[in-house]
């Protein structure tokens, strides 16, 4: 019989404190990051390829397109590598990893929110003009507001990968959740609890949101 | 000067014709029904009068104002040009109040005290005064399209343009809609209506313009196009829909 003899004693809460809250702290704020700041770059690039001016649509197309045909680990190690060789200084992971996540996340949150905005009837946009709003009104003010509404659900399930796709730093030696566990279990010696608590964790949060999404969802309905 | 001095406009999708050669004025005060089968470019030609819909040949003022010509800028000609859709288009994220105020608020810089009470002194007058609150999707169809003509009206419009207000209700609330509409017309307002409610154009049109594949084919005072339409088609149209 498989005999794994698992022991989590060695998890007190200053053990949890020292190694794991930091790494908790900083996948929480990487995805916040890279979720505000995709939303708002995806929905630039989003408005720029329903554009009707080739100039705007041919860059944000190739964009996205690129980013969502490299796997994230690559963006994440080129990026890591790349900019210090340009720009001839260190950026620190932390810092690589939330621009590198924005930066990507972009891509897919830009898709979602043209699928957003497409969902708008036509005569939305027709009746902010005929009121005389300019083109940037009548997006902030009709469009957009409605667009995200629709979408939130999907924004959300997406933002929920991004947060398990934070655990991809591990490739650029950041210090996120997973990183504070396995320098926990190497210290301890204790690498099969400390994946685990780790594995627990990650499926609480993104089972509890997706739970959430679902609600939202019905709610969203209910008010349509 | 006419309000609306529609000349030669011509349109085209591709090789498709949608406006041929249209020419036709509106007075100040004036109330014009566009009548015709559907895909007579009737819709089209109502759009092109507030730059919705882009034209390729002639030309179109509005209160003197050219609204195809480059230098124009839209937003202001179309901040005091009132449009009233077949599908009332509130937007139904905000609520009725909303509605009212955010063309004044965002468009014209009225403060926001202001907004409201013009934007809730013309609900009134719709008759809508006790639904400030709610949201245009807990309205019916005949409550939504007062409200959409009141939102143009708080804009404070020099002319309202209507694009087949009454296409999309059920029977029972067209009166409702129509009702409002004659009481602009009594009022002095210029109104181009794009409609088929021939009972409305007999009761305060003073010029009723048919359309068939994008000519203006007919544009006869009230009394004459009732009374001798000259073309056949229109006489053809107007025994199909008056006959029942």
């Amino acid at each position: 019989m498989l005999d794994l003899n698992l022991d989590f004693a060695f998890l007190t809460p200053d053990v949890i404190s020292g190694y794991i809250v930091k790494g908790f702290v900083f996948s929480l704020q990487l995805t916040l990051v890279a979720m505000l700041g995709g939303i708002v770059l995806g929905t630039l690039l989003a408005l720029m390829r329903l554009s009707s001016k080739p100039w705007l649509v041919m860059p944000a197309a190739a964009y996205v397109n690129t980013m969502r045909s490299i796997p994230l680990v690559m963006v994440i190690l080129w990026f890591f590598l790349l900019i210090p060789l340009l720009s001839g200084r260190p950026l620190g992971a932390e810092m690589s990893a939330m621009i590198t996540f924005t930066l990507f996340e972009a891509a897919y949150y830009s898709e979602i929110m043209r699928a957003g905005i497409q969902s708008i009837p036509k005569g939305q946009v027709a009746a902010g003009y005929a009121l005389g709003m300019t083109y940037g009104q009548t997006m902030r003010e009709v469009v957009l507001p409605q667009a995200f509404r629709n979408m939130l659900p999907v924004l959300l399930t997406q933002t929920i990968i991004l947060f398990q796709d934070t655990s991809l730093v591990y490739a650029i030696g950041a210090y996120d959740l997973l990183k504070g566990f396995e320098i926990a279990g190497k210290n301890f010696n204790r690498p099969v609890e400390t994946y685990l608590v780790a594995a627990a964790i990650y499926f609480v949060i993104c089972f509890s949101l997706s739970m959430l999404v679902k609600k939202l969802q019905v709610r969203i309905a209910i008010i349509r | 000067m006419p309000m609306i001095e529609i000349k030669n406009v011509g349109k085209w999708y591709g090789d498709f014709n949608v406006l041929a050669d249209c020419t036709t004025q509106v007075e100040k005060g004036e109330v014009i029904v566009v009548c015709g089968p559907s895909g007579s470019g009737k819709s089209t030609l109502i759009k092109c009068v507030n730059g919705l819909e882009p034209f390729q040949k002639g030309e179109i003022l509005v209160n003197g104002t050219s609204v195809g010509a480059p230098g124009t800028n839209l937003s202001r000609l179309r901040s005091h040009v009132g449009m009233v859709f077949q599908h009332f288009e509130l937007f139904p994220h905000m609520s009725i109040t909303e509605n009212l105020t955010i063309g004044q608020v965002k468009v014209l810089g009225r403060g926001k005290e202001e907004a409201r009470d013009k934007g809730l002194k013309l609900l009134d007058r719709v008759g809508l005064k006790a639904h400030a609150h709610k949201f245009p999707g807990q309205l019916s169809g005949g409550q939504q399209q007062r409200v959409a003509i009141a939102r143009a009206l708080a804009m404070d419009p020099i002319c309202m343009l209507f694009d087949e207000p009454t296409s999309a209700l059920d029977p029972e609330m067209i009166n409702e809609v129509l009702d409002v509409m004659v009481q602009l017309a009594k009022e002095g307002m210029t109104m181009m209506c794009v409609t088929h409610e021939m009972g409305f154009a007999r009761k305060v049109a003073n010029r009723v313009i048919f359309m068939d594949h994008g000519r203006i084919v007919e544009d006869a005072d009230k009394d004459e196009f009732f009374g001798t339409p000259r073309s056949d088609r229109a006489q053809q149209f107007l025994a199909k829909i008056l006959n029942h």
